[in-house]
């Protein structure tokens, strides 16, 4: 029956030893981020920087430059016009126009009789949207407080649950993970809306998940090892929930290059910040939160609450 | 951990009954579901604007518009109780500006009086408790001695936002609902918003112009004495106002100021044709209007009389003879199709004020059908690597995870059914993603199970262990989750509010699943099968 059965030896890979390897890969990575977005910027979608876009299909292989040339009559400013999902539908973006949210809804108007006037019945509507300024402003103040508020609930439920330190290396690893999350969309360019914020909220939820877990075990370690040495005792943690770690991984990004590869153009964005969380995710619970405890160090008494002594881990 | 109690069987079983029951009413064809009895539950989960095409609006209304309009009443009340009461006040630069009425009292000595009459026109803010806890709705105060200035307090202020948006709600369900379409949603958001939600709309351009129409009519006679010129030159006569044609040719009329006959006379409008054929819309005024009219009419033979509609000309015919009982047309330039939108907003009443189209997502039914087939491919491809990956990895019990995740998959379907929860393409993509992370909860006790045999402990007694040693990791993990779920649902909207619903639901029946639905399984089979050796 058991095709791929195993030994359930536990595997010795010592984590600790490399730690600070990754600890600076990741610092520079999270600089490399915070400076891509800095100068390169976000492509931010009409969710927070409102403006107008407009799917349109027609009935065989788009003719694009005739899209762009339609819209270039008009004078609305900037304008993107890219195919969107397959040959035959065209994704129109229409950047903020000044004079309010009236502006914004005549912008619509415009396009549809320019459209109509050069193409007459073969280009169908499948998707509109118009994002006035004002609604723009409070969908960004939304999407920053949603991920500042779930951080802090998330990371109340840990100190609640653990010691200062599991907390601290949570945060660590939670910065880490949006941080870089943000980096990939600014080099990418890839654009970045609503939709976004909802995976960053997920890719939190997953990452710390995964450090619960890890965290759990080592927390059960102290109790059980008394006199190991931390980082010694941090790496038999992570090796022993590892194959749990990398099963769950597992599973969940089958699941989402399902996703990826069948769910369509619209969520394919969505999907692929949400997959590159998972594997950030699984990454910073074993390389970010795990090595902040061995740096800041942990209580070691748990047999009782409160007085306990706080011991750092041995040079690295 | 592997023994239940009977009652705990029973209670997982109808659990998992009540998801199937729930969850049928999917699978059923609509004429079936129609057949059954009242009391089977026959909800379908409702799709979201995005899976089957529709439109979202949210409009905001022009609230200084709504405050303009209670101070000009106010400045209106000011003047006939400082001129109009004995003995009269002497005053000067009656205005509204900055949000205030302002008036300058010319004599020192008359403050006390005009202070007090003016006082006299403080109310009270309904707070809609019978007048209980209502502060006063304007506040007078006194500036370089002789300057009065009212402003609306912030209380009366709300009260008239929150009842203009009742009653633009109110106008506007009576106009969608004459364009027939299925159960639109117009709700109130925030203090001043209105979002309206229509699915399965084809014409959203003729669904927003339907909306954004103030329509608010009046009738006035025309001015001939007023020449282009003079127009031209600013030479209006106080009593008279100019107002466009809506034919856009610049034309314009010179208006009295004072309406004969508004809209709010109307009992009833309808398209119809003229004598040559052409579009038109009828009207008939109520008993109070058609006695009005008719006074007017026979009184002015022979002068033209305008149809203002939101501020333009729609046409100034002359009056030929006297309008008595009460019924009419309109002509203009209409086409069929203007002449019975402006019917249908005509019977709705005006709107209290105008709304503003600040936010518009349409989605049309070609890509909610796409995006609907996308994501019932994806679930299925999801759902079953995942199921082929646990069943090849953990044998067995593989397998009582996978059948897991079938009750978890149906679960899901009844507990949005059942909810009445909105299924948006995020909220597919929570249910695939739910899938993949509902066999973490199988995975860390099926993990502990294999640690505890390694460690040299018999099945059964390493199943015990596992189980239990998993537990509080299993808690502690889709807490944490839960809590993100949660905060999404509170501070989300539209699409990403149905993607947290989806999450939230699928991290609660995942936990159930695997925690009692599985561990049943392997003690049902641990119970039967005693095994001497593990293959996990």
């Amino acid at each position: 029956m058991a095709w791929f059965h195993r030994s359930g030896k536990i595997p010795h890979i010592p984590f600790m030893r490399f730690a600070r390897a990754f600890f600076l890969a990741s610092g520079l990575l999270v600089i490399a981020s915070i400076g891509a977005v800095a100068t390169i910027g976000l492509n931010f979608g009409i969710d927070f920087q409102g403006g107008t876009m407009i799917e349109i299909g027609f009935e065989e292989p788009a003719d694009l430059g005739a899209v762009r040339e339609v819209m270039g009559g008009l004078g609305l400013g900037e304008v993107q016009v890219q195919e969107f999902g397959n040959a035959n539908d065209v994704l129109i973006r229409v950047a903020e126009q000044p004079g309010g949210d009236a502006a914004q809804q005549a912008v619509v108007t415009e396009v549809r009789a320019a459209l109509g006037e050069r193409f007459g019945e073969g280009v169908s509507y499948r998707r509109v949207e118009v994002v006035g300024p004002k609604v723009g402003d409070e969908l960004v103040f939304d999407g920053v407080l949603a991920v500042v508020v779930a951080v802090i609930a998330m990371l109340f439920y840990i100190w609640l649950r653990f010691d200062t330190q599991f907390g601290v290396g949570a945060v660590a690893s939670l910065t880490h993970d949006v941080i870089l999350t943000l980096g990939i969309f600014s080099v990418f360019q890839l654009e970045f809306g609503l939709p976004i914020v909802a995976a960053l909220l997920t890719i939190l939820g997953y990452s710390i998940n995964d450090t619960v877990v890890v965290y759990d075990r080592i927390r059960e370690n102290l109790r059980k090892y008394k006199k190991m040495d931390l980082p010694e005792l941090i790496d038999l943690s992570i090796n022993e929930t590892l194959s749990r770690t990398l099963v769950t991984s597992g599973t969940t990004l089958l699941a989402l290059l399902a996703l990826f590869y069948f769910g369509g153009p619209v969520i394919h964005n969505f999907v692929f910040a949400m997959i590159f969380g998972i594997v950030i995710g699984t990454y910073s619970s074993i390389f970010i939160a795990s090595p902040t405890l061995k740096y800041l160090g942990v209580r070691r008494d748990w047999s009782g609450e409160g007085a306990g002594k706080t011991t750092k881990g041995a040079s690295a | 951990m592997l023994y239940f109690a009977r009652w705990k069987i029973l209670t997982i079983l109808a659990v998992c009954l009540a998801g199937l029951i729930f969850a049928l009413p999917n699978v059923l064809p609509r004429s079936v579901l129609d057949s059954l009895p009242d009391a089977v539950p026959s909800d379908q989960v409702r799709l979201g604007l995005d899976l089957q095409g529709g439109a979202h609006l949210l409009l905001e209304l022009d609230v200084e518009e709504v405050y303009l309009d209670r101070l000009e009443t106010v400045r209106d009340d000011v003047r006939d109780v400082l001129r109009g009461q004995t003995p009269s006040i002497g005053y000067t630069a009656l205005r509204v500006v900055d949000g205030a009425v302002v008036v300058r009292i010319r004599d020192q000595a008359e403050m006390d009086t005009a202070l007090s009459r003016i006082r006299g026109l403080i109310g009270t803010v309904d707070t809609g408790m019978a007048g209980i806890g209502g502060g006063p709705d304007l506040e007078v105060s006194v500036e370089e001695s002789t300057l009065v200035r009212i402003v609306m307090t912030e209380a009366a202020q709300e009260q008239r936002a929150a009842n203009t948006v009742a009653q633009a709600i109110t106008v506007l369900r009576r106009r969608i609902d004459a364009l027939g379409t299925l159960d639109p949603t117009i709700q109130r958001q925030g203090s001043d918003r209105i979002l309206v939600q229509v699915p399965g709309l084809r014409d959203v351009a003729g669904l927003k112009q339907i909306i954004t129409e103030t329509a608010k009519m009046t009738f006035h006679l025309v001015d001939v004495g007023v020449s282009p010129q003079d127009i031209a030159a600013g030479n209006v006569p106080p009593s008279g106002m100019v107002v466009p044609s809506q034919d856009g040719y610049n034309q314009q009329y010179v208006v009295e100021k004072r309406a004969l006959v508004t809209g709010e006379s109307l009992v009833d409008a309808f398209p119809t044709t003229d004598q040559g054929g052409q579009p038109a819309v009828g009207f008939r005024f109520d008993g109070a209007g058609a006695k009005k009219f008719g006074d007017v009419t026979t009184a002015n033979v022979g002068r033209p009389f305008a149809i203002v509609l939101d501020g333009k000309v729609i046409s100034a015919p002359v009056i030929q003879s006297p309008i008595l009982g009460g019924n009419g047309i309109i002509t203009g330039n209409f086409t069929f199709e203007s002449a019975n939108n402006l019917a249908i907003l005509l019977r709705a009443g005006a709107l209290p004020a105008s709304l503003v189209i600040v936010e518009e997502r349409t989605v049309g039914p070609d890509l909610g059908q796409d995006s609907i087939e996308a994501g019932e491919v994806a679930a299925v491809v999801g759902f079953v690597s995942v199921i082929a990956f646990m069943a090849i990895y953990y044998a067995r019990f593989g397998i009582f995870a996978a059948l897991a995740l079938v009750v978890n998959l149906v679960l899901i379907v009844g507990a949005l059914s059942a909810l009445g929860a909105t299924l948006t393409l995020p909220g597919i993509a929570g249910i695939v993603l739910t899938m993949g992370m509902a066999v973490d909860a199988n995975v860390l006790v099926f993990e502990r199970i294999r640690e505890e045999l390694a460690n040299g402990k018999s099945p059964v007694n390493a199943i015990d262990t596992g189980y239990q040693r998993a537990f509080g990791t299993i808690i502690d993990a889709n807490v944490t989750t839960l809590i993100a779920a949660a905060i999404l649902f509170q501070l989300g909207s539209g699409p990403v509010r149905g993607f947290a619903v989806t999450l939230g639901i699928g991290i609660i029946t995942s936990v159930f699943t695997a925690v009692m639905l599985t561990r049943l399984m392997v003690a049902l089979w641990v119970r039967r099968a005693r095994p001497k050796t593990l293959a996990i």
